[in-house]
């Protein structure tokens, strides 16, 4: 085969592994939204807390450790013992659940039968609160986190490429690790929903309240749950991209690589997420590898908008979104 | 009136139980605006209950109190011969109190099938963790739900709009669907809130009969919102009359009619 090709091959299966990285991420969006109608704002802020969280309960870090010196004038900043890494992330799902609670009691109560806006609104709010929460708590440095996940060029994908092709592919295990992850995610989410009966209130509530509480679903339980369920894929698409560029503010900003991809699946479609995610992970990596040297490069920053915005024109619902139905 | 200290038998010879519910001097106050001024009354086991009065009258705000959409200012609320604390609707319906809507309100996005299905999701008993953890079981469960759905489904005759989404169907049906998903619940109290509302000739006499059929056949207790006198009359029991957030009458639909207070309200009288 020419070089030409298998090179392309291997970029097509690295933006397939990025895909998955951005569908991570994308999946919190859709399961908010198709419970509430809400567009999260906060769902970046959210990974990028539970990462925080995640980094803090392993190294043992004093919680507010900044804080309370400053009032004390004491100089805690460890307690001097690590978390196992499972144990961390038990403990910080835990701790996304009473985020998930305090959030509900705080904000979303307060909101009922508000407009969309309004609780959009409210959401950005929250990302602001929670981002300098998030360094209050934990303090603002850049930390490295790892929870053992494997890292670095996979041997095995490189040697079975090179005798297959004669020319070896370069994929990092973790991106290998972040597929098989999303793949379990997505299966067990779409089963949750279409199957158990949560899932079946749940897509009650987003349809319409007065109707969700006449058959007794209790929103506020619902609304915690989801958040919860939200709270955890935060952590997971944190622990990823945590440990792939480390846990700073700017993990923050993977949710503005959710966005193209969100219009591209649709707002309401878990598997859309992940096709969306796939066809933006592929079409930025081909697309620099294609057209970058031509236009002088750096096209990924802008290719999955552009990509997007032709979506939006053509198919506003995304590609497995909802049909729009509006009864006159 | 009536005694029925014990229960008693209809004209058509059907047995009616004691007090299955029993609404102790409710007022309902939003404001400075009374919409229920201190109205009793009882609903009785296996009866069809009417509330009717004209427009504005507060019969939707009473059955909002009774569904638990509305928490009276005043009064009491007695089920089962015990008293109800204030409840949020959803707790309210998992007593086994369901209710439809004036306005209809289902889920547009979902099928008829998964809009029946919710009504069950009070009697189902898997929570999240055993559901997650024992597949088998939960879904053992959801197929003898399924199965009460279906019979559901049969008695109402909706049948062929099983899969479609309730979105696309026309009013009649929407309403229909509707009262198969509170059913669905296998509720004590059947709350309806004008069933007839908007409908034909035909898709009344459709409606009345389904109400005739569920009470005969389920033993459902029923109580009912109308503004249409001639329907009422001949569907219900017995017929509370609301005008102005006041009870102005109570009884058989013939005690009623002959009711001079009644007459006047409905017909208007000139006031002085």
């Amino acid at each position: 085969m020419p070089d030409q090709l298998l090179y392309a091959m291997e970029v097509t299966l690295n933006g397939l592994m990025a895909g998955v990285m951005y569908a991570l991420v994308a999946l919190g969006f859709v399961l908010i939204y198709k419970a509430s109608g809400i567009f999260n704002y906060a769902q970046g802020v959210l990974a990028l807390f539970a990462a925080l969280t995640l980094v803090g309960i392993q190294q043992g870090q004093v919680p507010f450790a900044h804080l309370i010196n400053a009032v004390t004038g004491g100089h805690l900043t460890h307690f001097g013992w690590t978390v196992p890494s499972v144990l961390a992330i038990i403990l910080t799902a835990a701790v996304m659940v009473v985020l998930a609670i305090v959030i509900e009691k705080l904000v979303l109560k307060h909101l009922v039968n508000q407009a969309p806006i309004i609780l959009f609104m409210a959401t950005i709010g929250m990302a602001y609160f929670l981002e300098g929460f998030g360094d209050v708590m934990w303090g603002a440095d850049i930390k490295k986190l790892d929870v053992g996940l494997p890292q670095g060029i996979s041997d095995t994908v490189e040697g079975l490429t090179d005798r297959i092709f004669g020319y070896g592919f370069f994929v990092d295990n973790l991106d290998i690790v972040a597929t098989v992850v999303a793949i379990l995610l997505v299966t067990a989410l779409t089963l949750f929903s279409q199957y158990s009966k949560q899932g079946r209130a749940l897509r009650a509530v987003a349809d319409d309240h007065q109707a969700a509480l006449s058959v007794g679903i209790s929103l506020r339980f619902i609304w915690i749950l989801v958040w919860s369920i939200a709270g955890f894929v935060a952590l997971v698409a944190g622990i990823m991209w945590g440990s792939k560029s480390g846990v700073q503010f700017s993990l923050s900003l993977i949710a503005l690589k959710a966005l193209p991809v969100l219009m591209l699946g649709g707002f309401t479609s878990i598997p859309g997420a992940i096709v969306g995610g796939l066809i933006i992970g592929v079409g930025e990596k081909l697309f620099e590898f294609l057209a970058g040297p031509l236009i002088g490069g750096a096209t990924e920053n802008w290719f999955a908008y552009v990509l997007a915005l032709i979506f939006l024109v053509f198919r506003p619902q995304g590609l497995f979104g909802e049909k729009i139905i509006e009864r006159v | 009136m009536t005694d029925m200290s014990q229960g008693y038998v209809t004209a058509d010879g059907r047995k009616i139980g004691g007090v299955l519910m029993e609404m102790k001097n409710i007022t309902l106050k939003f404001g400075g605006v009374t919409a229920i001024q201190d109205i009793s009354f009882d609903i009785r086991d296996g009866e069809i209950r009417a509330i009717i009065g004209p427009n504005g009258a507060g019969k939707s705000s009473m059955l909002n109190v009774i569904s638990g959409f509305y928490v009276p200012t005043e009064g009491e609320v007695w089920f089962k011969g015990y008293k109800r604390g204030p409840m949020r609707p959803y707790q309210v319906a998992q007593l086994g109190i369901a209710r439809t809507f004036q306005n209809i309100a289902l889920f547009d996005g979902m099928s008829v099938l998964d809009n029946i299905m919710t009504g069950r999701l009070t009697l189902m008993k898997s929570g999240l963790l055993s559901q997650a953890m024992w597949w088998g079981a939960a879904s053992k469960e959801e197929d003898e739900h399924r199965e009460k759905v279906e019979k559901i489904i049969d008695f109402l005759e909706i049948q062929n709009i099983r899969k479609t989404p309730v979105g696309r169907l026309p009013y009649g049906l929407k309403k229909r669907v509707e009262l198969a998903r509170a059913l669905a619940a296998e509720p004590k109290i059947l709350l309806l809130d004008e069933p007839m509302a908007g409908m034909n000739v035909e898709e009344k006499e459709d409606m009345c009969r389904f109400i005739l059929d569920v009470n005969d056949e389920f033993g459902t207790t029923i109580a009912l919102i109308e503004h249409d006198m001639g329907v009422v009359m001949d569907l219900s029991d017995r017929v509370v009359v609301m005008d102005y957030g006041k009870k102005i009458g109570d009884g058989t639909p013939d005690e009623v009619r002959n009711s001079q207070e009644v007459i006047d309200a409905y017909l208007g009288v000139a006031h002085d």
